[in-house]
């Protein structure tokens, strides 16, 4: 089958997001969609989806012209997807089995009126275990961490035969090891059932790995369709991608990391999800925080940061102990956190981005008596706007209809706004292009360099390779190993990562 | 980075917003029914004196709902509001009345004994986690006994015994009933409306509250102590709940039984109908004062049109069902 559009093109206020698109792919192949954060991928994904109602142009399956309004005649026509913002998708307080099989509870039980409660939950299971996963199906989805989230909602589109699978960056909270069980299945799929997936992602290196032809977008349009050859190199990507030359090595710039500010001992959680971690970081050191996903880095970062409970442990600043019960203490001893979760934990998606950027430094934009500094608030938002590169009509712009790179900009520009003096990025990258990324670890490394600790979580093992000065390996909630990045490499990270000892 | 450019273009919000109908429904809605009203009785609606009666009615409704807008704002709810307020007209009433106590005393007292009072809500809702719909659910009923039993079980006013029997001697002085009557009420509604929305929009606070009140997870990472800002929230609505009280005493010169409980429910609707006016789509003080109107005017010209009192709520339900409609019915849900 083969699925075409014809001049495309989808304008939201202000913003035109697609411009005459002509796209197409056909069942049997794994397509790339690439471009730069706000290119327009998602956009193509939702019209094809019956999400985006407001498109005008052509679209024909097998020549026939069709209509795609609803996500009803979507699915009619064969073509699933898996959304970018994961929690959008899910229903957070139903269960696992519930949210997997919420097509056959809407659409597949037909006349039947009540729930098989038993086969629902083994379809559920049988879906999941496809994927590799061992998920107890009756746990909440809330209850859950993002990476599983993301499974069961790619474990929900596959249980619906279909044509065209769209994957709006499914392996943004993955780790290598995941992405891998996830390109297992997908090649699985690809052998039984000849479908057409349409695959978005940042990281470029899976892209050639797992994916046939690509299609890069720039500013709504598309730029480029090539075949992946072993010829084409990630640098040729994405200079197309940005439209401009690009340098693929970052540079390690070299800081000087002076005596140690900030230590951590013996530190718990109520939970049992972190357990005895120790670490120290010296003035103006990057750390990293390397492990799989589920290794209690996140849990970590909320604990270090008083969101969570301590049940043991001791936190020092400067030689000082600091009493920190909860995220109100935290930012008070100048800590400032960016949190994995963008649209749950990190933005007020209903804001505007100024409102946004400036939400966690308020205090220093306003007068004594607590009144606020229009002027101020937006100089500060437009500075950050500009350094980031945030992509948006104006200021003004809801945070909610920012593409998803872009949001996950303003997550990372409200706290570097903030001026901590202790950092802990969570996962920072995820989600934004390769461009973008280059200008955040530039600014990470100013910090650094201004003497602030940096505390850099990530499942990325190049990225922990690439910012960090020293790493420590987390495995089920206890740090596993101390590394010197410059000394250490991919296999040894990943073999601490896995559970390995000395 | 040709995108980021675009911003610095001059005034950017007012060249990307579109006119957008729903945002102007309450608007226009006043100025429809104002019309209906002025055609169907030319003689009495349109005077002057009527619309100062339109402006006081409207004046407890908009300090109630100003206090409801805090609450709102911050994701809270009230169902209690009302009983509250009357609580505070007991307290006040009682005050000056039975105890023949100075008035400005009294409404001092009465705020602070009001807080007090809110403090159980807020113990409910922050400490022991209960739904803010379920904890002042049961405020609702319990201030209503609580009020009733404080005053016996009949109202408070000027020359009636105490419930021990014993006379009252206190008077309210013609400067306390002044605070009933225009212009006086209607500035103190205008000093609440003003004060809320420098408070809300103004002030590093109303951002806190707005953004507990938008994601409390977010809110909570960014270092905000969404508890005691709740608590905050709770004790300035309780402030201006104590204030619409006093002003429903000094208006029927006595503290009737459940005298301002009247009021929860057009105080409420001022709320969200407000949410809607000019596209805000959160609670906030200036939407809330156009909700209030709308609400007063359609009680006051119903009244004038002699619509029966027992389908006066049915009417009113439907025009502002309708009113909701209009406002509502194209917002995308997401
Ligand atoms: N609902 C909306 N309202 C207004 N503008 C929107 C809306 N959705 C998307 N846009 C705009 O359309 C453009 C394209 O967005 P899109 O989400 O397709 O980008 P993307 O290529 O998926 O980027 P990312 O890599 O960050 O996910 C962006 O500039 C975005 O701001
Ligand atoms: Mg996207």
């Amino acid at each position: 089958m083969k699925l075409e559009v014809k001049n495309l093109s989808m304008e939201f206020p202000g913003v035109k997001a697609l411009q005459n698109v002509d796209f197409e792919v056909e069942t049997g192949e794994i397509r790339a969609v690439v471009g730069a954060n706000g290119a327009g991928k998602s956009t193509l994904m939702k019209v094809l989806a019956g999400a985006n109602p407001g498109y005008t142009g052509e679209i024909f399956i097998d020549g026939k012209p069709v209509e795609i309004r609803t996500p009803a005649q979507a699915k009619e026509l064969g073509i699933e997807i898996v959304y970018q913002e994961v929690d959008t998708a899910l229903i957070p307080t139903l269960s696992v089995a519930e949210n997997i099989m919420m097509n056959y509870l809407i659409s597949g039980m037909e006349k039947k009126v009540i729930v098989d409660w038993p086969k629902l939950k083994q379809e559920a299971r049988e879906s999941l275990s496809r994927l590799g996963l061992d998920i107890d199906v009756d746990t909440r989805v809330n209850q859950l961490p993002l990476a599983q989230k993301q499974m069961v909602l790619i474990a929900r589109a596959v249980r619906e035969h279909c044509n065209f699978l769209l994957l709006d960056e499914p392996t943004a909270p993955l780790s290598l090891s995941e992405t891998q069980t996830l390109f297992e299945m997908i090649r699985r799929l690809m052998e039984n059932e000849q479908i057409c997936i349409i695959f978005i992602s940042h990281r470029l290196q899976e892209i050639t790995e797992i994916c046939e032809t690509l299609t890069v977008m720039r500013n709504g349009k598309i730029v480029d369709n090539r075949p992946i050859t072993p010829e084409v190199t990630i640098q040729q990507i994405v200079e197309t991608m940005l439209g401009r030359k690009y340098d693929d090595v970052f540079e390690h710039a070299d800081h000087e990391v002076g005596e140690e500010l900030f230590r951590v001992e013996d530190l718990s959680d109520t939970e049992n999800k972190v357990h005895n971690v120790s670490f120290h970081i010296g003035k103006g050191e990057i750390v990293g925080i390397a492990g799989l996903v589920g290794a209690g880095k996140s849990e970590l970062c909320k604990l270090l940061f008083g969101a969570t409970k301590r049940s043991s442990g001791k936190i020092f600043y400067h030689g000082q102990e600091l009493k920190i019960v909860n995220t109100t203490d935290a930012v008070k001893n100048g800590f400032s956190l960016v949190p994995e979760e963008r649209r749950k934990e990190g933005v007020l998606v209903n804001e505007t981005v100024e409102f946004n950027i400036v939400s966690a430094c308020l205090g220093r934009l306003s007068t004594k008596l607590g009144f606020l500094r229009p002027k101020e608030q937006n100089r500060v938002a437009l500075k950050y706007i500009e350094l980031l590169g945030v992509k948006t009509p104006s200021e003004k712009q809801l945070v909610a209809n920012l593409s998803g790179g872009n949001q996950q900009k303003v997550a990372v520009a409200k706290w570097l706004a903030a001026e901590s003096d202790v950092y802990i990025f969570d996962e920072p990258t995820k989600g934004i292009d390769v461009g973008a990324k280059g200008e955040i670890f530039a600014l990470i490394q100013k910090i650094a360099s201004e003497g602030k600790c940096v505390i850099y979580v990530s499942c990325e093992t190049q990225e922990i390779l690439s910012i960090t000065d020293r790493t420590y390996v987390m495995y089920s909630g206890r740090i596993q190993k101390e590394l010197v990045t410059s000394r250490t490499n991919e296999e040894e990270i990943t073999y601490y990562a896995t559970g390995g000892t000395d | 980075m040709s995108d980021t450019k675009e911003i610095s273009s001059s005034n950017p919000l007012k060249r990307r917003k579109k006119f957008k109908v729903s945002d102007y429904t309450a608007l226009f809605a006043i100025v429809v029914l104002l019309i209906v009203f002025s055609v169907l009785r030319p003689e009495n609606f349109p005077t002057r004196t009527n619309m100062v009666t339109i402006l006081r009615s409207i004046s407890v409704t908009t300090v109630l709902a100003s206090g409801l807008t805090f609450t709102m704002s911050i994701g809270g709810l009230d169902l209690s509001a009302g009983n509250m307020a009357s609580m505070s007209g007991y307290f006040c009433a009682s005050f000056i009345l039975w105890y023949g106590m100075n008035q400005y005393l009294a409404i001092g007292l009465t705020i602070i004994l009001t807080m007090m009072l809110t403090l159980i809500t807020m113990f409910l809702i922050i400490k022991c986690h209960i739904p803010e719909l379920l904890a002042t659910c049961a405020m609702m009923f319990f201030l209503e006994g609580l009020g009733l039993t404080y005053a016996g079980g009949s109202a408070i006013s000027q020359g009636l015994p105490r419930p021990s029997g014993k006379p009252a001697e206190g008077v309210f002085s013609n400067s306390f009933k002044a605070m009933g009557t225009s212009p006086t009420i209607i500035i103190i509604m205008i000093i609440v409306v003003i004060f809320a929305y420098v408070a809300l929009n103004h002030t590093k606070y109303g951002r806190y509250i707005y953004a507990v009140g938008g994601n409390k997870t977010a809110a909570k990472l960014s270092g905000i102590n969404i508890e005691r800002y709740r608590l905050y929230t709770g004790m300035v609505a309780a402030a201006i709940i104590a204030l619409a009280g006093v002003l429903v005493v000094a208006r029927n010169t006595s503290a009737q039984v459940s005298g301002a409980a009247s009021y929860q429910m057009p105080a409420m609707s001022a709320v969200f109908i407000g949410q809607s006016v000019l596209g805000v789509r959160k609670p906030n003080p200036f939407g809330t004062l156009v909700g209030a109107t709308l609400v007063g005017i359609l009680d006051n010209g119903l009244v004038m049109l002699s619509v029966p009192y027992y389908a006066l709520n049915m009417i009113k339900g439907a025009v502002l069902g309708i009113a909701l409609i209009a406002a509502y019915a194209n917002t995308k849900t997401d």
